[in-house]
């Protein structure tokens, strides 16, 4: 049956992918919800938690408020923490009650920033949709809100990275690894949208040259670059050798004046090879280890229906389903929790992702920026 | 305290004792969630009941917590999920998803279990779904698996019983009633065992009075021994409605004996417990003897350095300021975002000879930048009491702890003084979800 799981987890949320993607940018994050959502994002989603005073905070809304649809306590609770807190900017992302209740978050948002003359977000997140819907909607607002577009492209080489929250890059170095292989090619990074980033840096995405999307939370925010600036976006994740080297050659491509380079797999339907997980990072694994090993994979994307995935790739965000789409699998590359539904037949490549299993593997998340050896090893 | 925030200089307030309201110092705003995870949540609790499934029925935002505390805990063969999807709303299908989402998963177990905790959320409540109707038709559908209804729904905390009220009473709803068993108790609504040396169960044991255990039993047979009890032992405050369904329904009889730093009201406890059970009386003058000479003992050689309780580690929080006031002990600061009506008359005591201790709230959006990450010299009682202040030096205990009576008083003099020598790791032991539970972090 559809929406069980006898013991598969859950991918994380739209509101934490809120976030998630707005932590670094020194903004007011409101969760709207009773409580609980707060614990869970900061113990399981978030890594910098600890180590940074974002502000991230919940309403805690209660069932009168909820019933009686009392959002003038919200507002004034926000208002009284902004003109403390001077956030740079104040969002806030819905819940499920808020979404029964019909919480009109933008005329909230609209209100507040009349009240504060800052600038602020209403997200309709609802909590019953993945990170992805939540962190592309939150990073593409803030873009279309605070990129200047009175820029244009400048010639001299630069790249936006869109796309980066922990979610899915982890704090391991992967960022990093991204901007130094480019810096390394002669690029220079403009923006790592939203990781080891300021909203200062935001401002000035437009002057990017080309746009580097490292996951399906950057592809809103590159649309809307590409139809307001002229900046043209290639969607991949530099993983490996070979594959970072195709992903170089791309990006001068799009710098030299191609609109549009999509960088496909190719795999057979019955291809026994799967890779589970997030739409951009799998098929790039893909088409990486498809360089180094010449053997084909199939992708498996649990997380978002994205116009990447080719004829013989599966989306779903089902258990069952994904059963039924692993039944002939000989090799799996996924995140460990998956060993619970292969067959002892199976050979499970563990490739840990935060945004499914939270902090438990953490430390055993792997950087494959220009090396993948990690995986392609243990084919 | 002043903090530096977006380029402003925020200043970061407590209150003293003698200026807040009672039971509620601080107004409900926008909340903040201390990193300080030691406390148990309800997918924690449920495990406790052996063998037994747990099937949340949730939005993936509520889903996420709870699905990773029990791969935390390695608990995940024993937990399953159903998501609930907006199509649910519109349709307004709950029954038919729960009914159907619960049938499907215990049909795929490997071994139906005795017993499944079924967890509805909030969006449950808001929509009117028909929980007796769903319940009903589970147990016809299955009727060698005992139900019962368990409630992950926050924003009823306010709101008559709180959510941790009731989950405390729903683990002992699955108990079926049996002949009692004369002169046998339970201990009831806790976390972690009633430690061996604790007052309580000495006196127990010593008579050789039968105790039952929900954090000891290994089988669901044995948990269902627990319905003999002839009284439901109480010591934790949220549990005490928990022993009052069970005397309604069981027959047996609540004895309500609350965790107290108060010499009075540990002696008035144990008085109680006589008056019912054959136990010897202790030589009251000379336990609280040798507290105070722990309590002396300890300040001799913590001294002077500042201390900071937090709520987590005690429910009365107040009570354990007082009486480490009262032995010198240079108690400065205490957190808590709300105080149980029994701490009232130590309240306005510490109002009297203490004006000016600090309550400092937990969750308030100011405690954002509240945290010292630079060591500070005060020696804590209590993660988030350490995490704010940056404390290496701590006693690392939740929820009491299982400890009771006057042994609470001499283990925790043995707890500050191990602190005060060693230090902790702050980040490591305060990220681990429920303390004592098996964690895999």
């Amino acid at each position: 049956m559809n929406q069980t799981s006898k013991i598969l987890s859950t991918y994380s949320a739209d509101a934490f992918g809120v976030a998630s993607a707005l932590f670094e940018l020194g903004g007011m994050v409101i969760i709207h919800d009773a409580s609980g959502c707060n614990s869970t994002y900061t113990t399981h989603d978030e890594p910098r938690w600890y180590d940074m005073d974002s502000m991230l905070f919940v309403s805690a809304i209660s069932e009168i408020e909820a019933i009686m649809g009392d959002d003038e306590k919200l507002i004034f609770d926000i208002v009284t923490e902004a003109k403390r807190f001077h956030p740079k900017f104040i969002a806030i992302a819905g819940t499920p009650i808020p979404a029964m209740t019909g919480f009109d978050s933008e005329s909230v948002a609209a209100r507040i920033e009349k009240e504060t003359g800052i600038p602020s977000f209403g997200f309709p997140t609802t909590g019953m949709k993945t990170y992805i819907s939540g962190a592309d909607m939150a990073l593409s607002s803030i873009a279309r809100r605070f990129a200047r577009k009175d820029f244009r492209p400048g010639r001299d080489h630069r790249v936006n990275i869109l796309g980066c929250t922990p979610l899915d890059f982890s704090t391991n170095g992967q960022v990093e690894s991204i901007c130094r292989l480019l810096t390394e090619n002669g690029w220079i990074v403009n923006c790592t949208f939203a990781m080891n980033t300021s909203l200062k840096e935001v401002e000035e995405l437009g002057k990017g040259d080309v746009n580097l999307v490292v996951s399906a939370t950057g592809r809103q925010t590159a649309l809307f670059l590409e139809k307001t600036l002229g900046i043209p976006y290639l969607e991949a994740v530099p993983y490996g050798k070979k594959f970072s080297t195709t992903v170089l050659q791309a990006l001068e491509e799009l710098y030299a004046g191609e609109t549009k380079v999509i960088l496909r797999h190719s795999s057979s339907s019955d291809c026994e090879n799967i890779i589970i997980g997030e739409e951009v990072s799998s098929l790039s694994l893909a088409l990486s280890l498809e360089c180094e090993t010449g053997k084909e994979f199939r992708v498996l994307c649990p997380t978002n229906e994205g116009p990447l995935l080719q004829t013989n790739d599966v989306y779903t965000p089902y258990e069952d389903d994904i059963i039924k789409s692993l039944s002939n699998a000989k090799t799996v590359i996924s995140d460990p929790i998956y060993r619970n539904i292969l067959t002892e037949k199976v050979h499970l490549v563990d490739w840990p992702h935060e945004a499914y299993s939270g902090r438990i593997y953490r430390k055993y998340i792997p950087n494959l920026i220009g090396d993948i050896l990690y995986i392609s090893e243990k084919l | 305290m002043l903090r530096k925030v977006n380029g402003y200089e925020v200043t970061i307030d407590s209150v003293p004792i003698s200026q807040i309201t009672f039971p509620g110092p601080f107004r409900a705003g926008l909340e903040f969630s201390s990193p300080a995870r030691g406390t148990w949540n309800i997918a924690h609790q449920g495990m406790l009941i052996p063998e037994a499934h747990e099937i949340f029925v949730c939005a993936a935002s509520c889903l996420r917590g709870v699905v990773l505390t029990a791969y935390e805990m390695r608990a995940e063969k024993r937990f399953s999920t159903v998501a609930v999807e907006e199509k649910n709303l519109i349709e307004g299908n709950m029954e038919d998803l729960i009914i159907e989402g619960v049938s499907d998963i215990l049909q795929k177990l490997p071994k139906m279990p005795p017993c499944v905790l079924v967890y509805t959320s909030c969006v449950h409540h808001f929509c009117g779904c028909d929980l007796d109707m769903v319940y009903r038709e589970l147990s016809k559908r299955f009727p060698d698996v005992d139900f019962t209804d368990c409630y992950m729904n926050p924003i009823m905390r306010k709101s008559g019983r709180t959510p941790d009220q009731i989950m405390r009473s729903r683990f002992y709803s699955l108990l079926k009633k049996r002949p009692i068993r004369p002169g046998s108790v339970a201990f009831v609504g806790n976390d972690f065992p009633m430690q061996k040396d604790s007052t309580l169960y000495q006196l127990l044991s010593q008579a050789h009075i039968p105790i039952y255990e929900l954090t000891s039993c290994r089988t669901y047979s044995e948990y269902q021994d627990m319905a003999e009890a002839e009284y439901y032992i109480v010591d934790y405050p949220a549990a005490k409605v928990g022993g009052e369904d069970l005397q309604e329904r069981l027959g047996g009889k609540l004895l309500y004996l609350p965790f107290s730093f108060t010499y009075g009201e540990i002696k008035e406890n144990i008085i109680k417990l006589s008056e019912v059970l054959p136990i010897t009386l202790p030589d009251f003058n000379a336990e609280e003897q040798e507290c105070n000479d722990a309590l002396d003992h300890a300040y001799s050689i913590i001294g002077d350095i500042p201390i900071a309780i937090d709520y987590t580690a005690f429910t009365r929080p107040l009570g354990l300021a007082s009486l480490l006031l009262e032995h010198g002990f240079q108690v400065k600061r205490v957190y808590a975002d709300s105080f149980i009506e029994e701490e009232r008359p130590v309240y306005k005591a510490l109002c009297r000879t203490h004006p000016e201790l600090e309550i400092w709230p937990t969750l308030s959006a100011q405690m954002r930048f509240a945290a010292d990450h630079s060591k500070s010299d005060y020696l804590c009682i209590g993660q988030k009491a350490a995490h704010f202040n940056g404390a290496p030096h701590f006693v690392n205990l939740v929820e009491n702890g299982g400890w009771h009576g006057y042994q609470a008083i001499n283990s925790l003099c043995d707890a500050m003084i191990d602190a005060y020598q060693n230090e902790k790791d702050i980040r490591e032991l305060i990220s681990r979800k429920a303390w004592r539970c098996e964690s895999c972090i």
